[in-house]
């Protein structure tokens, strides 16, 4: 065996190190150029609303992938030209995804791992208002911001918290829909005075029937009728026959999947419907609705942030829903485009940000200002207020016409003329 | 009083259906003393049987008994084969873990199976509602109260007309004494399994017409499958039924009346208060 001699060790040795340190000098360049920037991601992806999370992540996904890479043809969408941030030296973006389940715990520490372990430097989750909840309350303790593009709870943006921004509206906003709807039909020489709540009992509808009673005193209303149920209910008949009883003109719903399908088939049972039935999307929204109901979905009003048929004011909207259909087969929905913008917005101040510090992006989001043209939201634009919520989210009224969802309130912006009051079930084909 | 006649009417028919999902419940502790937690899983899963044979091959829930019983007869049969009779001799809070897991490995083997979506059937031949006056009756709701009633009737045949209906009896009685007489205990635990599964089984196709499944769905029946029980009593046939109808009526009557908010918890308060006061339930011995 030849013996190395210590000299020729020394030299070598030497060298290869020299070498290995500047491959990895070489390499820690590379990365720099393009360096990712892990934003964590909260969304019930298994349990009850994992179809609901499924077309969420599809619609997240859609945002970072136009981010990250050249869009020209969606311009004047936001960061859709460029590949990558363009302040941050073209730096991509990472989705780190996680399940909550569905459930506020689960949530919860899920953002607190994806914070210690996976070093994101923000978060954005997570649909339901009492998963949102607890999720940003571990953002908040850790100093990193939480953006929430589609929970309606308004006492989440009521917390004062300092790391906690909302893209989409709130219940507030989209109750006001409701009333101010109401007293344009009264202008066209409706006659609407009393109102029924029906509605599931947890964060989401609980939240939603205290603000629905504060607008009708506000627009000189009668609450009739408030009923509360556990959702998924084995009925709601004892609910709907109370209801019934009460005399009421319109009924508001707050309901999941199971709850609106019930509901519909009680109510044809029955052979009532009130002059209008006014919901919070939710159930009513998601696909599998007028697929089990049919035509015994027609003449729902639901509260929409979005809808398709804004494309013809706004063709952003069709190009990007194009685009979304290219890759899932199907059409973007009210819940997950709201959720598309929120990462778009998120994006952008991390951009303006010009860094990956929470703190440099928590003082980018609260100084953000994106106009309406880049967006595909019905809003002015995305700008937060003091307590981080977007000030120019506003939504739509649409009504289920021959099942499909159209636009009908404002009347400025109406794709289709409003059916009111609903007619009878037996006058319905 | 319109609405005092129209909630009792639907508290009679709801009632009727929980009572054929408390059947099983009752049947299965009646005869071996185990309390299936795993019951209401078996729902969902003869939901979901339902509903493929309707999705896949347009089987209306009408006439899918002839084709889901008999599979969850055996399923039940192989349940108390397969896992019951290993921990039979073992003490209750085995037996409890037992079916608690099997609770979960149902539960979670749907999830994986079917995913987490919401699944109901529409255009069934059994729509809409009968008109009595300034009534209404459903007409998916009457006929899951009629077969119901069918379910109950035929059982009561097969227990006290039949052979073996009686050596069940017996077993359900004292199982020592009946081995003595010649009866095989082992072939009269997998036919409580067997009949209890199949019965919750029929509850789930004729809750199909007017009912969602889910993986979950069976959370908004096992409470209330255990309320009927402990109101009409355990371990008897005539309890389950008599407690279903009870918990129905307590539920649609009390919360039409007062506040629908509280239904559950007057179904609920009725479970305690049966504890307490009469704890071998309202025709239990």
């Amino acid at each position: 065996m030849k013996r190395i001699s210590r000299r020729r060790f020394l030299r070598y040795g030497g060298a290869g190190l020299l070498a290995l340190s500047g491959a990895e000098r070489l390499a820690a360049l590379a990365s720099a150029q393009e360096p990712t920037i892990p934003i964590g991601v909260v969304y019930p992806l298994t349990g009850a609303l994992a179809r609901i999370g499924a077309s969420i992540k599809n619609a997240v996904d859609l945002a970072a992938e136009i981010v990250n890479t050249p869009h020209p043809e969606l311009d004047p969408l936001v960061l859709a030209r460029p590949a990558g941030l363009p302040r941050l030296r073209g730096a991509k973006l990472r989705l780190l995804w996680a399940d909550s389940k569905g459930d506020p715990a689960t949530g919860r520490a899920e953002t607190e791992r994806l914070i210690e372990r996976e070093r994101v430097v923000a978060v954005v989750g997570a649909y339901q208002s009492a998963v949102t909840a607890t999720a940003s309350l571990a953002a908040e303790a850790k100093g990193i911001p939480f953006l929430n593009p589609e929970s309606s709870s308004p006492k989440l943006t009521e917390r004062n918290f300092k790391w906690f921004f909302r893209t989409g509206p709130h219940d507030v906003t989209f109750t006001k829909l409701f009333f101010d709807m109401m007293e344009d039909l009264k202008k066209r020489g409706h006659r609407i005075s009393k109102i029924a709540i029906l509605s599931e009992d947890t964060e989401f509808g609980a939240t939603a029937v205290g603000v629905e009673r504060v607008f009708a005193q506000r627009y000189g209303y009668e609450v009739v009728a408030t009923e509360l149920y556990t959702s998924p209910p084995a009925s709601v008949e004892a609910e709907l026959l109370r209801i019934r009883r009460s005399g009421c003109d319109v009924i508001f719903g707050q309901n999941y999947l199971v709850d609106a399908v019930l509901i519909t088939r009680t109510l044809k049972q029955m052979r009532w419907f009130p002059q209008g039935l006014i919901v919070h999307d939710a159930g009513w929204v998601v696909p599998d609705y007028l697929q089990t109901v049919g035509d015994d979905g027609n003449y729902v009003l639901t509260r929409v942030s979005w809808a398709l048929g804004m494309g013809r004011r706004k063709p952003l909207v069709t190009r990007v829903n194009e685009l979304y259909r290219q890759r899932f087969g199907t059409d973007m929905d009210e819940t997950n485009a709201r959720s598309f913008t929120g990462l778009l917005a998120l994006a952008a101040a991390i951009n303006e940000a010009g860094s990956t510090r929470p703190d440099a992006i928590r003082q980018a989001l609260a100084g953000l200002s994106l106009p309406g043209r880049q967006l595909i939201m019905p809003w002015e634009g995305i700008e937060f207020d003091f307590r981080g919520q977007n000030r120019h989210a506003a939504g739509l009224m649409a009504q289920i016409l021959d099942r499909q969802y159209k636009v009908v309130w404002p009347f400025s912006l109406a794709e289709a003329d409003i059916v009111w009051p609903a007619p009878p079930w037996e006058r319905r084909g | 009083m319109d609405l005092l006649v129209q909630a009792t009417l639907n508290g009679l028919l709801l009632g009727l259906v929980y009572a054929l999902v408390a059947l099983g419940l009752s049947l299965i502790w009646g005869v071996m003393e185990v309390v299936n937690l795993a019951h209401a899983e078996y729902l969902m899963l003869a939901m979901y049987a339902t509903y493929w044979l309707w999705a896949l091959g347009r089987v209306d829930p009408l006439v899918a008994a002839p084709v889901v019983l008999p599979l969850f007869f055996l399923l039940g049969w192989l349940t108390y084969r397969v896992l019951v009779r290993r921990v039979l001799a073992a003490p209750m809070v085995s037996q409890i873990f037992a079916t608690f897991g099997l609770l979960f490995f149902l539960r979670y083997s749907a999830f994986a199976a079917f995913g987490p979506n919401v699944r109901g059937i529409w255009q069934s031949r059994l729509e809409g509602s009968l008109t009595l006056g300034p009534w209404y009756v459903g007409v998916p709701q009457l006929a899951a109260a009629v077969v119901a009633l069918g379910a109950f009737a035929l059982l009561w045949l097969f227990l006290n007309r039949t052979k073996t209906g009686k050596a069940l009896q017996a077993t359900a009685q004292d199982r020592v004494v009946a081995q003595t007489l010649g009866i095989d205990v082992e072939q009269m635990f997998a036919l409580a399994w067997g009949v209890g599964i199949a019965a919750v089984a029929l509850a789930g196709i004729s809750l199909m017409p007017f009912y969602q499944v889910s993986p979950t769905v069976g959370d908004a029946f096992l409470l209330i499958a255990f309320a009927s029980v402990v109101l009409g009593g355990f371990g008897t046939v005539a309890g389950a039924l008599v407690g279903g109808i009870g918990i129905g009526l307590v539920e649609n009557v009390l919360g039409a009346l007062i506040a629908p908010t509280f239904k559950l918890l007057f179904a609920f308060a009725v479970f305690v208060l049966m504890l307490l006061v009469r704890p071998q339930g309202l025709v239990g011995e």
